[in-house]
């Protein structure tokens, strides 16, 4: 075959020096100049949609910060995003194709702990440090040592949750509504309890949901009948939403409260005025006065058609700069200099406070709680670790 | 007491939404003997459509919802009889199994495409019957759920007095009976299978709306879950057998609500469809089914 043949080693040896080291200096060059690689894998459609689209925007936000200030080590950072459509098994694929086909050297995901816990080996595996932006289950950071996160942990949100139950809310009697099928959903209504019961209240029943669930009366009229001061769900926006507006219907007029995967507008457009005198615990407030804050939220309000930035977006914006600055201090993309180097993170100014990372991985943060009244998100207070 | 009454009144409100869906699988299986699988998102595209109307109508009045359910069934049953025409018709006397797959083919064209147009974001479905609550005694009732429930029962009805007192009806059973023997006695049988496509999308129509109605955040898949259920509710009740499939939706539903109510909670599903194989063990034609030899 006279094709193979032009191109045999004998031919390429026989090509001129000079030349042969011309063209490899050339792809030197280029590789210094070529763009560093992250990937992001989020629920941009389906039913946590909003988890993702707000992450996106703050991450999308911090990126293109980055590159109008020059990028970092002279390279610019190129973000390529691949949608899990809110399905069981889908972040798995993505994030393999993320790793092995766009060679990315970070990962940015999830706000949800169940598909963070799902990408979470296969990053591990790879050896390409994570940052989950709002996965606040402990397992996710278990996983191993290239797995990070820049938001509390459960049971702290959970404990936060309990003491407020009974200095804020000052009530004994507390029904306990999780999903089954959500790691998030299973490990803060735990936390919660021990907290609770701890502090000398009581959990009168525990009822059961699972992912997808749209009837929720059948628990319901079984907490009424319990008689309950008021409700803990630990669940995300579509079913919190659905679940109170379902409550009020049955006459149940206690407050229910929650964590933060109750952040998101829909919460307000599916629950409507239902939600009134309900409250949860979340990252972040674009109510808050602080300075660094307000600046964050005039940028984001601009870039983003007048959109507030959610917690979400504050922490996907703070993934990233955190993922920045841990490649600046390690010089290199390479995977295990970069994990030492996020590890090392110390006392990151951030907009959703500032991130130390743990010996497990984990941030250190203060939780905000919001009150929903006359069908707004209010800053009600913030708890500190 | 009142839990219970409370429970009972929850569960037949959600299997009278199962009832509605199932009684469409059961129609175009007591004519077609075959299941049809896009059945349950024709229930999305009503809801979607419903969505799309409760803008145009004012919220919260009796003929705006009104109006909103009557062209989302009409609707449906158009895109019902549409996709008979396009991916059914042409395999009529084929293997049952390919129009089976056909079936189940048309279910997720329906789902992903409903994906392209409408998004894959869950929306908030408009209030567009006014709601109440009254209550009685300690029992809470949701205007909402007397509306599934008259709605239901009124279509059933309907449904009863098409099939066994008009011409058309009895042109249905005929072709049920025997497709070969009716268009000898002069029956169009694929008039009358249209027309069995339209009828079964109408009420899957309704059924989407009453359910967007009671559970506001509807999205492209929303059928799936229902749409499985209702098909266990029509088995349940006796395939292809009217008042079965209201049957089996009502019991499903009921004893799925009474299920969740209790501290079994978790096992829902698992407790539901135990006595669904339970029942099948005693009964395999289904409460109300005749046993009869498939001929294949």
């Amino acid at each position: 075959m006279p094709l193979s043949k032009t191109f045999t080693p004998d031919f390429i040896l026989s090509m001129k020096t000079p030349a042969l080291l011309l063209a490899l200096a050339a792809t030197a060059a280029l590789s210094a100049a070529d763009p560093i690689k992250l990937g992001e894998y989020a629920s941009l459609t389906g039913k946590e949609a909003g988890f993702g689209q707000t992450s996106h925007q703050g991450v999308v936000l911090a990126i293109e910060e980055i590159n109008a200030a020059g990028g970092v080590l002279g390279r610019k950072l190129e973000l390529t995003t691949e949608d899990n459509q809110t399905k069981p098994g889908e972040s798995a694929t993505v994030v393999k194709k993320l790793i092995s086909r766009d060679k990315v050297v970070a990962l940015i995901g999830e706000v949800s702990s169940g598909r963070s816990l799902e990408a979470a080996p296969i990053a591990q595996q790879a050896k390409i440090p994570m940052v989950a932006p709002a996965a606040t289950n402990p397992k996710v950071t278990q996983t191993g040592n290239y797995i990070f996160r820049v938001c509390f942990i459960d049971p702290f949100q959970g404990t936060v949750m309990a003491k407020f139950a009974k200095q804020d809310l000052k009530v004994k009697r507390v029904a306990v509504l999780s999903s089954v099928s959500n790691a998030y959903s299973l490990g803060l209504a735990k936390f919660f309890k021990e907290t609770f019961t701890a502090g000398g209240g009581e959990i009168v029943t525990e009822k059961n949901l699972a992912e997808g669930d749209k009837d929720f009366r059948a628990q319901l009229t079984a907490v009424k009948a319990a008689g309950v001061d008021a409700v803990y769900v630990p669940c995300y926006y579509t079913e919190a939403a659905l679940i109170v507006r379902q409550a009020r219907d049955l006459g149940l007029t206690m407050p229910f409260f929650g964590g933060d995967g109750w952040e998101d507008e829909q919460l307000l457009k599916i629950g409507g005025e239902a939600m009134n005198g309900c409250y949860y615990s979340t990252h972040f407030s674009a109510e808050n006065t602080d300075p660094v804050v307000a600046a964050f939220t005039a940028k984001y309000k601009a870039r983003w058609n007048n959109e507030s930035p959610g917690a979400f977006s504050a922490l996907g914006y703070d993934a990233v700069y955190v993922i920045a600055a841990a490649i600046k201090r390690a010089g290199t993309t390479d995977g295990p200099a970069l994990r030492d180097a996020l590890a090392a993170t110390k006392d990151f100014p951030g907009i959703s406070g500032t991130t130390t990372i743990d010996k497990d991985r984990n941030a250190s943060k203060s939780a905000t709680i919001i009150a929903l009244k006359d069908g707004k998100a209010k800053f009600f207070k913030t708890v500190s670790p | 007491m009142s839990e219970f009454l409370q429970q009972l009144l929850n569960g037949l409100s959600l299997g009278a939404i199962y009832a509605l869906i199932a009684l469409g699988y059961t129609m175009v299986y007591g004519v077609l003997r075959f299941i049809n699988f896009a059945h349950s998102d024709v229930f999305m595209v009503g809801a979607f459509i419903g969505y799309y109307m409760g803008k145009l109508v004012p919220e919260n009045t009796v003929w705006g919802g009104l109006i909103v359910l009557v062209v989302a069934m009409l609707g449906c049953s158009v895109i019902g009889m549409v996709i008979e025409r396009l991916a059914y018709r042409p395999l009529r006397g084929a293997a049952t199994l390919n129009v089976l797959i056909t079936a189940i083919g048309v279910s997720l064209l329906l789902e992903y495409s409903g994906q392209v147009f409408f998004g894959a974001t869950p929306r908030t479905f408009p209030a567009v019957f006014p709601s109440v609550n009254f209550t009685l005694g300690g029992l809470v009732i949701s205007s909402n759920q007397v509306v599934v429930i008259v709605v239901t029962a009124l279509l059933m009805v309907g449904l009863q007095v098409i099939v066994y007192r008009t011409k058309i009806g009895t042109a249905m059973r005929a072709v049920s009976l025997n497709p070969k023997a009716a268009q000898l006695v002069g029956v169009n049988n694929d008039v009358v299978i249209s027309f069995t496509f339209g009828l079964g999308s109408a009420l899957a129509a309704a059924g989407g709306i009453l359910y967007a109605l009671n559970y506001p955040s509807i999205d492209p898949l929303m059928g799936v879950m229902p749409g499985l259920k209702a098909f266990v509710a029509a088995v349940l009740g006796g395939i292809g057998n009217i008042p079965g499939a209201a049957l089996g939706g009502l019991l499903l539903g009921t004893v799925e609500t009474f299920v969740n109510g209790s501290q079994w909670s978790t096992y829902k599903d698992a407790i539901a469809f135990a006595i669904l194989i339970i029942i099948l063990l005693f009964r395999p034609a289904g409460l109300l089914g005749k046993a009869t030899i498939e001929k294949v």
